[in-house]
């Protein structure tokens, strides 16, 4: 069995992403999902500060600073692209006008509970950011994260032991192992890598999942 | 004649009294009216509250405001960042209060206030720590948390083309918090890269209407904008 690495998990979530998308993808291991998208489809970027059509990052000597994304990176606007307001910006992610987006996190619960934004360790100091106005307000809410912490604890959980950024709020997990979507009936397996076998995906994960036939994951 | 430029900086913030709530746009340094924060460091106005989506990055700018201990509060959405070590110093000291605000919380509570309206009900936050102690709904079976404006007795502003009546229009991503934060203060101040005269703004496009503006100020960029920033 071998895991996916960061651009193989980035290019599967893109795999997912569909022509005429609006999409908003988190800071961290989510911005790697844009260098991956296919070709062929037109898919409308949404960066929190104030950009609809925010194209891929301009050539060394091109880089102008009133145009960046939600990492503060210099970016390029797409012909047919948009500036707007942050209330405006906000609003279409509350108003359910973003058909995706991909977040990073810590913890997954099984009825979808999101965890991402602070570690809740008494030094830390917190920030929120827009992980959670993203967690409740687009259509389809992809989460991206290793399967486990690094030192193998599952990060999909019975119940978040971090502070939440949305309650019931995540559609689809994606890891370095498996999709899972998450469904009324609980976590739902779609794929798991090759030579994953459902035993080892049930040894690591550690709460219950939801399989087809078995021979569907061969 | 109407007549909202004032001729520096210094000028424009002259009357800043102690204790004031202001607001500051930006994100990151895209909108950030770095020479504004300046003025008002000068002026030395202390014990304010500030609105601002970060905490300062570096040593410059809101940081260095920061670093002034004129800041007895401050509201954002993201303080944490890699180059906030005078704002994470403090805090970590006790000696500035954080109310993190999510970040579209922040900009709803800001339009809110420049809009009349007295509070508003949003999913964003429901059942979270930041939601703590806040009154909540169920509307359409879905949980909502009440959220009350921000109001300011200052908005210090950037935009990119301005005239003497204070209609503004903005560069690209330095609009951000810039055309809410202009209606939710008492009194706002615009530094514009360019100051023209009236009607050269076409009136289709001006994304603050004078009325919201109290002073402009002219602060032509001698570097492209950023540069200053990234360095």
């Amino acid at each position: 069995m071998e895991r996916l690495n960061r651009d193989q998990m980035a290019a599967r979530v893109a795999r997912d992403i569909p022509e005429g998308a609006c999409v908003n993808l988190g800071i961290g291991l989510p911005t790697l999902v844009a260098n991956h998208l296919p070709k062929n489809r037109e898919i409308l970027l949404h960066s929190e500060n104030g950009v609809l059509g925010m194209g891929p990052a301009p050539g060394a000597g091109e880089e102008d600073y009133d145009l960046i994304n939600a990492s503060k990176d210099p970016v390029t606007l797409l012909a047919g692209g948009a500036f707007f307001h942050h209330a405006d910006s906000f609003g279409m992610m509350r108003g359910g006008h973003l058909d995706i987006c991909v977040l990073g996190a810590f913890q997954v619960s099984v009825k979808g509970d999101l965890a991402n934004w602070h570690t809740g360790a008494p030094d830390a100091i917190p920030a929120v950011g827009g992980a959670m106005d993203l967690a409740i307000g687009a259509k389809q809410v992809f989460v991206m994260m290793e399967h486990q912490t690094k030192s193998g604890q599952s990060k999909i959980v019975e119940s978040c032991t971090y502070p939440l950024t949305g309650v019931a709020c995540v559609n689809r997990i994606y890891t370095d192992l498996a999709v899972i979507d998450v469904t009324p009936q609980g976590l739902r397996v779609l794929e798991m890598v090759p030579g994953m076998t459902i035993a080892e995906l049930n040894r690591v994960t550690g709460v219950p999942l939801l399989y087809e036939r078995e021979s569907d994951y061969a | 004649m109407i007549n909202k430029i004032v001729s520096s900086v210094t000028e424009a913030l002259a009357d800043v009294p102690d204790g004031a709530t202001i607001l500051i746009g930006g994100f990151g340094p895209a909108g950030m009216p770095a020479e504004l924060i300046d003025a008002l460091i000068a002026q030395g106005a202390k014990d304010l509250t500030i609105v601002n989506n970060n905490a300062g990055n570096g040593e410059t700018g809101l940081a260095a405001l920061l670093k002034a201990r004129r800041v007895r509060k401050i509201l954002c959405s993201f303080p944490r960042q890699v180059d906030s070590h005078i704002f994470d110093a403090l805090y970590r000291a006790g000696e500035i209060e954080l109310e993190l605000v999510p970040q579209g919380n922040l900009a709803e509570r800001i339009r809110a206030a420049g809009a009349g309206i007295g509070g508003f009900y949003t999913r964003t936050g429901y059942g979270t720590l930041l939601a703590e102690g806040k009154e909540t709904r169920t509307i359409d079976g879905r949980g909502y948390v009440l959220e009350y404006p921000i109001r300011a007795d200052y908005a210090l502003i950037k935009a990119e083309r301005g005239d003497r009546w204070g209609n503004l229009v903005y560069r690209k991503t330095a609009r951000n918090f810039g055309p809410i934060m202009a209606t939710a203060a008492r009194c706002t101040v615009a530094q514009v890269n360019r100051i023209v005269e009236l009607g050269e703004l076409d009136p289709e496009t001006i994304i603050t209407p004078g009325v919201y503006v109290k002073r402009i100020v002219h602060v032509p960029h001698g570097e492209p904008a950023g540069r200053r920033a990234a360095a």
